[in-house]
C-alpha cells in the first residue's frame, strides 16, 4: 500500500475511535459549543476593547473560541488519548507491527485537524447565525491560522505526554497546564496587553493563537490580509520545539513502576 | 533451520543485571517454552528478541536478522502477543483485524483469523464489550494476522480461568500445525509441559536447565517418593527403612524405588500388614522446576 494509503487508513481509524468515544466527543467537541452559549449569554451586548479596536463581545469571542476548540481537539485530546494508549500497551503493541511511526502520527494529527475544522466551521456558523457576528474577513488567513495552530498544538500534545507519568494523571496535568494559560490568555474575555497576566501569557502560544485568529476574522476591517506574522511565528516556534522534543523523548511504553 | 539463536546475551538496568549470559536456540517449527519465576529475566530476554530492547552484550539472531536493527522488514515476519497489551476499545473485532491486516504485506483472511481464536460469534461486537479473556484472544489474533513465521507469546494465559486456558492452548496447537515457530514464556509448568517441545528454565538471569519436558524430568536428581499411611499400632521407628512422618503419612525418599518397594512390601507381608494408600510418585516437572528455581 502507498504511504498516503497507510496514512489515510490511520486517519479513518482515529476518526472512528474519536466519534465513538463519548468522553472525547463530549470534551473536545461539545465543550466549546457549551462555552460558546454560556459566555455569549453572559456578556450579551457588551463592547470590549481589543488592542486599538472597540468591538462587540461576540465578535471577539467567536474567533477566540475557534482557537480554543482547535487547542482542545489537538493538544488536550492528543495528550490524554496517547497517555492512555501508552499506559494500556496499545502503543507498544503497535510499535511491534510494521506500521511506520510516522504513519501512526499522521493518523493522530490528521484526525485532530479534521475535528478542528469541523469545530471551527460550527463555531463560526453558530456565531454568525445566532449571535450575528461578522463573517470572517480573511478566510484564507483564518484557514492558515487554524492549520498552523492545529499542527503546533498537536505537536505540543505529543510533547506533553513526555511529562505525564501515567494515564490517571493525564487529565489533571493537561488541564492544570492548559486551563490557567487559556484564562490568562484572554480566551473568554479580552485581557489588556499592558496587564501582568497578558505579559505572562505573551510567553505562551495560546494568546498568540487567539490574536492571530482575531486578526484573520478582523471584524473592524483593520488589516489588509489578516495574516498576523508575528503571532504565527511564535506559535510555529513552540510547535517546532515540541516536535524536536518529541522526536527524542516520546515514549511508546508505559513507565515501569 | 534455526529460527532463533541467542548466545551469551547480557542486559543490565542500572546496577541490576537482569540477564547474565543466556544462550539457547529455537528450531524452526517448534514450540519453545521459556520458563522462570517473576524477575528471572524472561521478559527482558524476550523483549530483546522482539526488538524492543537493546542488548548490552552477546549475539542475537531472529530469522537471521538482528531484531534491534531489523526494522520494518523484521516486523513483517514476526507476530507479537505481549504480556500486557490492550486492544483499542472503540472498533469492532472485524474492523480491528482489518486495520491490522493493512500493516502486513501478506495477511491471512480476517474471518479465518477470527475463527482461529474462537471469536466468530463476536466478529461484529465492539472490542470494549468483550470479556477480558475474549480481548486477550483478540490480542492473539492481532499477533497472527500478518501470517508471521515466528510468534512470541509472553505469558498468554496469565489470569485465565481453566476453560479459557484450555481454549488458548488449542489455539497454540493450531498455530503449531500451521508450521509456525513459537516462543512461549510462562510460569505455569503444566502449560509448558502441555505445549512445549523443548523447555529452557531461567533463574536469576541464567539458564539453569534446558531440554524436552521428559529429559528435564529424567535428568533431575530428585528422589522418588514412596508414601503410605502408617498402619495403626506401628511406630515409624519400627519400619525397615528410614521414613518421615507427616500427619500420619509416612514418606520415604529413594533413588532406588524398586529395591525400596521390595524391602517395604516384604516387611509388611511378613507382619501381615496392609499399607493403606500406598503410592509411588516420580518427581513431577513442577517439582523439578521448583527445585531448579528454589534459590530465587
Amino acid at each position: 500500500m502507498s504511504s498516503a494509503g497507510i496514512a489515510a487508513r490511520q486517519v479513518s481509524f482515529e476518526q472512528k475511535s474519536f466519534w465513538r468515544n463519548p468522553a472525547s466527543a463530549f470534551f473536545a467537541f461539545l465543550f466549546p459549543i457549551i462555552f460558546l452559549v454560556v459566555f455569549a449569554t453572559l456578556f450579551k451586548g457588551q463592547q470590549v476593547q481589543v488592542g486599538p479596536v472597540k468591538t462587540s463581545y461576540d465578535d471577539y469571542y467567536i474567533p477566540a473560541l475557534v482557537a480554543f476548540g482547535v487547542m482542545g481537539a489537538c493538544f488536550t485530546n492528543i495528550a490524554v488519548t496517547l497517555s492512555l494508549r501508552r499506559d494500556n500497551g496499545i502503543l507498544k503493541r503497535l510499535r511491534g507491527t510494521p506500521l511506520p511511526p510516522w504513519a501512526f502520527i499522521a493518523g493522530v494529527v490528521g484526525s485532530s485537524i479534521i475535528v478542528s475544522i469541523v469545530l471551527a466551521l460550527l463555531t463560526t456558523g453558530f456565531g454568525i447565525l445566532v449571535y450575528g457576528v461578522h463573517v470572517p474577513q480573511h478566510i484564507g488567513a483564518a484557514a492558515a491560522t487554524i492549520g498552523v495552530g492545529a499542527l503546533a498544538f498537536c505537536a505540543l500534545g505529543m510533547a506533553m505526554t513526555i511529562v505525564i507519568p501515567n494515564a490517571e494523571a493525564a487529565p489533571a496535568i493537561v488541564n492544570g497546564v492548559f486551563l490557567p494559560i487559556v484564562f490568562i490568555s484572554g480566551t473568554f474575555f479580552p485581557v489588556s496587553s499592558t496587564s501582568v497576566l497578558a505579559q505572562i501569557a505573551e510567553w505562551f502560544p495560546v494568546r498568540h493563537f487567539i490574536n492571530a485568529m482575531f486578526t484573520a476574522f478582523d471584524p473592524a476591517h483593520l488589516y489588509s490580509n489578516g495574516f498576523n506574522g508575528n503571532d504565527l511565528l511564535i506559535m510555529g516556534a513552540w510547535g517546532f520545539g515540541a516536535v524536536l522534543l518529541s522526536s527524542f523523548r516520546f515514549r511508546w511504553e508505559p513507565r515501569k513502576s | 533451520m534455526t529460527a532463533i539463536v541467542v548466545d551469551g546475551l547480557r542486559k543490565s538496568y542500572g546496577a541490576v543485571e537482569a540477564v547474565r549470559g543466556v544462550s539457547f536456540q529455537v528450531e524452526e517449527g517448534e514450540v519453545f517454552g521459556l520458563l522462570g519465576p517473576n524477575g528471572a529475566g524472561k521478559t527482558t530476554t524476550v523483549e530483546i528478541l522482539e526488538g524492543y530492547r537493546k542488548r548490552d552484550a552477546g549475539n542475537v539472531s531472529v530469522l537471521g536478522i538482528d531484531p534491534h536493527t531489523g526494522g520494518r522488514k523484521f516486523r513483517e515476519r514476526v507476530g507479537l502477543v505481549l504480556q500486557e497489551a490492550a486492544v483499542p476499545p472503540m472498533l469492532s473485532v472485524t474492523e480491528l483485524v482489518e486495520l491490522y491486516r493493512g500493516y502486513y504485506p501478506a495477511p491471512r483472511p480476517a474471518a479465518e483469523i477470527i475463527e482461529l481464536v474462537g471469536l466468530t460469534e463476536k466478529a461484529g461486537e465492539r472490542v470494549r464489550k468483550l470479556s477480558g479473556g475474549q480481548q486477550r484472544r483478540l490480542d492473539v489474533a492481532l499477533g497472527l494476522v500478518g501470517d508471521p513465521e515466528l510468534i512470541f507469546l509472553d505469558e498468554p494465559t496469565t489470569g485465565f480461568d481453566p476453560s479459557a486456558r484450555r481454549a488458548a492452548w488449542e489455539v497454540v496447537r493450531n498455530m503449531r500445525k500451521l508450521g509456525k515457530t513459537i516462543l512461549l514464556t510462562t510460569h505455569y509448568m503444566d502449560e509448558a509441559q502441555f505445549l512445549a517441545d523443548r523447555i529452557c528454565v531461567i533463574a536469576a538471569g541464567k539458564v539453569v536447565a534446558q531440554g524436552t519436558p521428559e529429559t528435564l524430568r529424567a535428568g533431575s536428581e530428585q528422589l522418588t517418593h514412596v508414601r503410605f499411611e502408617l498402619p495403626d499400632g506401628v511406630a515409624v521407628t519400627a519400619l525397615p527403612l528410614a521414613a518421615r512422618l507427616d500427619d500420619g503419612v509416612a514418606l520415604i525418599e529413594t533413588a532406588t524405588p524398586t529395591r525400596t518397594l521390595h524391602d517395604l512390601t516384604t516387611w509388611a507381608l511378613g507382619q501381615g500388614l496392609e499399607l493403606p494408600n500406598l503410592e509411588v510418585a516420580r518427581p513431577s516437572l513442577e517439582d523439578v522446576y521448583l527445585e531448579l528455581t528454589k534459590n530465587e
